[in-house]
Order: C-alpha cells, then sequence, then structure tokens
C-alpha cells in the first residue's frame, strides 16, 4: 500500500473532475505539439525541396504558384514556355545550370516529370535498381511511387492526362516502361515519375500524329474501325481543353524543332549576383516569369507562422486554464478529503506525506493528460498525413518525442506543482483532532 | 502504560478543562464515563497526542509524548496508538481491504495478510473485503473502525463510543473483542463512553 496507489485510487474516484482536467491539459498539449510538428515538417519539407534551385522561370502568371507547381509538384502550372526562349539563359555567365521541366500527364494520380538526367542529380538521388532513362518513354519511379504502385523493373503503365488522378484521358498508344527504382529520398521526387522531355513531347504530338507515325496505332484501328472514330473526337476535344488551359501540350503543330515547349526552368546560379539581377531581367524584358523558391517560400511559411502562433496562444490559454482546473479541483478535493487526511496524520503520516500525495495526484493528472495530448497530436498529425498523401503525394512521418515537448512536459509539470501547492495550504494548518471531531 | 499527571486544557473560547491523572499498567484496561460535553473526546485526543496545546504530562510506555518532537510523535502515534472513533472515518476511495492494508503500511510498513485476515473474520467483514467502505451499513462500518484500531497490534488502544451504533448482540461481541485483542497484543484499553452495556465489563472506571 503506496502512496501512489492511494493517490491514484484518489484521482480516478472522482471521473468527472479527473475527466474535465484531462481533458483540458491533453488539448492543450495536442495542440501544440501537432502545431509544431506539422509547420517544422512542412517547412523542413519545403525547404529540402527547394534547396536545389535558386530560380523558377516559368510563364506569367503568380509567382507563388510557379514555385508550387515546378519545384514542389503540389499546383498546376502557370502556362508554357518556349524551348528556345529559356535556353538563352542557360548560357547566362550567372547561371550554373538550368534544367528545363515539363509537365502535364499522370499515371494514377503520381506526376510524370519530363526532364534532363541533371534533375536527379540535384536532388542526390541514388537508384535502389535498374538504370536511368535514355531513350523515350523509359521512366525512372521515384520511391513512394514504385511502393505505392508496386511497380517492378520492366513494367509498363499508360500516362492519363492531367495532374490528379482518374478522369484524365488516358495516352494510351505510348505506354512508358520503368527503368530503373530510386532510393527514398525524402525528397519531392520520391512522388514523381521522371521520363526525359522527349516522352512528354512525343505523347503529346501524337495525339495529333498519331496516324502516320504509330504502326501500332493503325494495327489497332483496322482491327477496330468503330474505335477510329472515337479517337479522332477525342483528340479534337483534348486540342481545344489544351488552349483554355494553356497546359503543356504541343499545340503547335507546325514548326516542331523551334517550337517546343517546356513548362518551366530550374535555375541554379554560379553566383549570388545573379539572384539580383536575372530575376528582375527576366521578368521586365521577357514574356516569362522568374520566381525564386527561397523568397516564396519564406512568404508562405510567414503566412503559416501566424496561424502557428495564434494556435500557440489559444493552447497557452487552454493550458492556464487547465492549469486553473486543476487547482480547483485539487482544492476541492482536499477540502472534502479534509477528514481522510487527518485520519492518515492518526495513522501516523507526517505533513510532508500527506503533502507528497496531494502531489502525487496532481503529477499523475499532468503527466496522464500530458501523454494523452501528445498521443492525440501525433494523431492529428497521421490524419493529416493520410489527406496529403492521398492530395499532394506528401506525407508526415509519425516521430518520437521531442527535445520541446519534453520543455513541454517540464512547463506543465511546474504548473501542476504550483497549482498543487497552492491547493494543498490548508494542509499545513490541519487540526486533526477537530477535523475528526466534526462531523 | 499510559501515565497522566496534571493534564488541562484550555479551549480557544478560553474554557478551561482539567482532567484526573490516570496511571494504566500495561494490559490493565480503564472506562471514562461522563455525561456530554464534559471533554472526554478531549481526554483521548490529548493522550493520544492531537491536540497541539497540551498542558500537563502524558506517558506512554515510558515515553514522555510532552518531549516528541512533531515529527516524532507522529510516527509514535501511528507505532503504538491505536484509535477507534465515535464517528467512523475511512479513506472513501478505498475498498475495506486496502483500508485495512493502509493502516498495517503506515508506520511499520507491514502486509501481514494473516492478521488482517483473521481479525476481518472475527468481526464479520469477511465477506466485505472487496467491497467500497461507502457500500457498508452503520454496523459494518463501525466494526471496519474498531479493525482499524486494532490491525496494527498497538500498545494503547482508545476506543470513543466504540458500542453507540450497535445492538446488544454486536455490543457484547466487540466488547469481547476488544478484551481478546487487548489480551494476545498485550495492550491497555482506554475507552470511554456513557453506555451502559459496556461499564458491567470493565470494573476500572474514572468519571469525569
Amino acid at each position: 500500500m503506496k502512496l501512489g496507489y492511494l493517490a491514484f485510487k484518489n484521482l480516478v474516484s472522482k471521473p468527472l473532475n479527473l475527466l474535465l482536467s484531462l481533458m483540458l491539459l491533453s488539448l492543450s498539449v495536442s495542440l501544440v505539439t501537432f502545431v509544431l510538428q506539422l509547420s517544422q515538417q512542412l517547412g523542413g519539407q519545403l525547404n529540402k525541396n527547394i534547396a536545389p534551385f535558386d530560380m523558377v522561370v516559368g510563364a506569367k502568371g503568380s509567382p507563388l504558384q510557379l514555385v508550387l507547381s515546378s519545384v514542389l509538384h503540389v499546383d498546376a502550372p502557370t502556362g508554357n514556355i518556349n524551348l528556345k526562349d529559356a535556353a538563352v539563359l542557360k548560357k547566362h555567365p550567372f547561371v550554373q545550370t538550368a534544367i528545363p521541366v515539363s509537365y502535364g500527364d499522370n499515371y494514377k494520380g503520381f506526376r510524370i516529370l519530363g526532364t534532363e538526367a541533371d534533375y536527379l542529380d540535384h536532388y542526390n538521388t541514388e537508384l535502389l535498381e535498374g538504370t536511368h532513362f535514355e531513350r523515350p518513354f523509359e521512366v525512372v519511379a521515384g520511391h513512394n511511387v514504385a511502393q505505392l504502385l508496386d511497380l517492378k523493373i520492366g513494367d509498363s503503365f499508360i500516362s492519363s492526362h492531367g495532374l490528379a488522378g482518374g478522369g484524365g484521358e488516358a495516352h494510351d498508344e505510348h505506354p512508358f516502361t520503368i527503368k530503373g527504382i530510386l532510393k527514398p529520398s525524402g525528397t519531392v521526387v520520391d512522388q514523381l515519375l521522371i521520363t526525359n522531355l522527349e516522352s512528354i513531347w512525343l505523347a503529346h504530338d501524337h495525339e495529333e500524329h498519331s496516324e502516320e507515325e504509330e504502326p501500332q496505332e493503325k494495327e489497332d484501328h483496322t482491327e477496330e474501325d468503330g474505335n477510329h472514330e472515337e479517337h479522332d473526337h477525342d483528340s479534337e476535344e483534348e486540342h481545344d481543353h489544351h488552349g483554355e488551359e494553356e497546359h503543356d501540350h504541343g499545340e503547335e503543330e507546325h514548326d516542331h524543332e523551334e517550337e517546343k515547349e517546356i513548362t518551366s526552368l530550374l535555375v541554379k546560379f554560379k553566383s549570388p549576383l545573379g539572384m539580383v539581377q536575372l530575376p528582375r531581367f527576366i521578368n521586365e524584358n521577357t514574356s516569362m516569369q522568374a520566381a525564386l523558391p527561397g523568397f516564396e517560400v519564406q512568404r508562405l511559411m510567414r503566412l503559416l507562422g501566424s496561424g502557428v502562433q495564434t494556435i500557440n496562444g489559444i493552447a497557452l490559454a487552454i493550458l492556464l486554464v487547465s492549469g486553473l482546473s486543476i487547482f480547483i479541483s485539487l482544492l476541492k478535493t482536499i477540502r472534502e478529503r479534509k477528514q481522510e487526511l487527518a485520519l492518515l496524520r492518526t495513522y501516523g503520516l507526517r505533513t510532508g506525506q500527506l503533502l507528497g500525495l496531494a502531489l502525487l495526484e496532481g503529477l499523475f493528472l499532468a503527466l496522464i493528460g500530458f501523454v494523452l495530448g501528445w498521443l492525440l497530436g501525433r494523431l492529428g498529425i497521421w490524419s493529416v498525413s493520410q489527406y496529403m498523401q492521398n492530395e499532394y503525394g506528401y506525407g508526415l512521418q509519425i516521430n518520437g518525442p521531442e527535445q520541446f515537448e519534453f520543455y513541454l512536459l517540464g512547463l506543465i509539470l511546474v504548473l501542476t506543482t504550483i497549482a498543487t501547492m497552492l491547493a494543498s495550504r490548508s494542509i499545513f494548518k490541519l487540526n486533526v483532532a477537530k477535523t475528526l471531531s466534526d462531523v | 502504560m499510559v501515565k497522566t499527571s496534571n493534564l488541562s486544557y484550555a479551549y480557544e473560547n478560553g474554557k478551561e478543562l482539567t482532567f484526573p491523572d490516570i496511571d494504566l499498567t500495561s494490559g490493565e484496561h480503564l472506562l471514562v464515563i461522563g455525561p456530554s460535553g464534559v471533554g472526554k473526546t478531549t481526554f483521548l485526543y490529548l493522550m493520544a497526542g492531537l491536540l497541539p496545546s497540551l498542558k500537563g504530562k502524558v506517558s506512554i510506555s515510558g515515553t514522555t509524548l510532552n518531549s516528541l518532537t512533531r515529527r516524532q510523535m507522529d510516527r509514535f502515534r501511528g507505532e503504538h496508538i491505536g484509535l477507534i472513533f465515535q464517528q467512523y472515518h475511512f479513506i472513501k476511495s478505498l475498498n475495506v481491504a486496502d483500508n485495512l492494508k493502509l493502516r498495517q503500511h503506515f508506520p511499520k510498513n507491514s502486509n501481514d495478510k494473516t492478521r488482517r485476515n483473521q481479525l476481518a473474520d472475527r468481526l464479520g467483514l469477511s465477506e466485505h473485503m472487496h467491497k467500497k467502505v461507502t457500500a457498508l451499513s452503520q454496523g459494518q462500518q463501525q466494526r471496519l473502525g474498531i479493525a482499524l484500531g486494532l490491525i496494527h497490534r498497538p500498545q494503547i488502544i482508545f476506543a470513543d463510543e466504540p458500542t453507540s451504533n450497535l445492538d446488544d448482540v454486536n455490543c457484547a461481541k466487540v466488547i469481547d473483542l476488544l478484551k481478546e485483542e487487548a489480551e494476545i497484543c498485550k495492550s491497555s484499553l482506554l475507552i470511554i463512553t456513557h453506555d451502559l452495556r459496556v461499564m458491567s465489563h470493565f470494573k476500572n472506571q474514572v468519571t469525569l
């Protein structure tokens, strides 16, 4: 029969008091830990993903959208730019590397990104198995894509138009083949299917030229006449659709060599001077737009940061209320248990031990509340992670306890101790004989 | 065993009570009788060291309570004194068995299950060991109160109206039990009562 057992029994003997204090405490803990994890992990992910590039050049529009779509692959692109125009930038003295990217199709919701092999080097990716893409329609799959879709070397798939899964029309005349699977990099590359630029161009050119260039396609049509008409119809519709949305599709049927289009150009500067001069030059003198991922992400995080601060403020207020609720509930129980405390004194317990009993009860409450709140916060992260994984292909990690969370636990324990001590002052003044005689 | 001399107590309202000197040898019992309001309970609490402003001298088993520090007093009381209260006091969040265990644990740190079960058996509490104390009947509560005063084998048992809520059968049982227990543990009984049923059992009496 330890004091701890008695404290625990006392704690659970008032289930409603316990429930209220626990709910308040765990609510505040879950809010703080959830928001902190979310902002930390989002910030970390964003910074990691934008790290390889200093500038994105794409079609005019919102710079944030350009960064989100071309670097982070979560938004629709702003439009297309001319490869020829973009290529000029490659030779600029301030530019170290400039990698064209082109996209607009997906396979089961995962984006297919047409780019150069350099792109993978910038994210320091390594092959888990297989080889890099060399010819059109050869694909290297990001680790998560390969895992979630159970893709293996040699598998082939048919892409569909658009950036989200389902709905889009299939480019069934050009199956892609998996050539390699990447090791997990913890970056956006894990969520991508990467191929060369030609694949994207060919896939969309063929919608307009398929009859002449694709013998296989012809065979299909001779076998099934009805299909032919249907396909033509599809192409036309899709063509119109492209025009409206300015997606990356070979709209200009003629003059392929001259008028090849890409979605954007990812630039790494040789010197910081480029950061100062080039964006302004591009924005003022060309039909293209230059955006700085670092700047845009910072802007985004600032917006997010004020939200985080607001929620932290609310959480702190709830924490104080929960401290108050613990104080009141302890004050009440100590008053109610005055006779029991006097009885314990006749058993030989010292005042200090009675104080310890009250303290243990408070600390149990704090500890249970913290653990519950922490678990609740992580559950929140898990749910958000599931949602984000489905919507954007970004997942969050369920991390173990962090240093800050131990500080939070410390703060709560200190707060509880203070509340208990304040509530327990009457123990010092306990008149045993009088209390025991009072009915 | 218990010896008092010139014991008096001043209430907050200025009223002062003086108590007769008593001198009990080991194993000897004493009945303190008198009408309500003359300070019987105060006398008992003074001897148990539960009232701070003590005038006069109390010694139990050769230990002078006046010379003990507060902390030593707490420990001494826990170990050597058994208290049976007029109003029953229990830890309501614990069941019957846990209440008994708790009394055994402080301050002697014992967990003598045989002792616990024997005592419960003799007081008719065996079937109620896992009940909440609030679920016990009045008589059962009184018997549990008595068990709590005895379980740690104290040298002196102070009992304040231990039979007030008991019927004749149980009253006789309790008196027998108290005497028996005192016999076994070689402890003294000091019983405060105005119950005529008790008086006939003890010849050593003092009237306040």
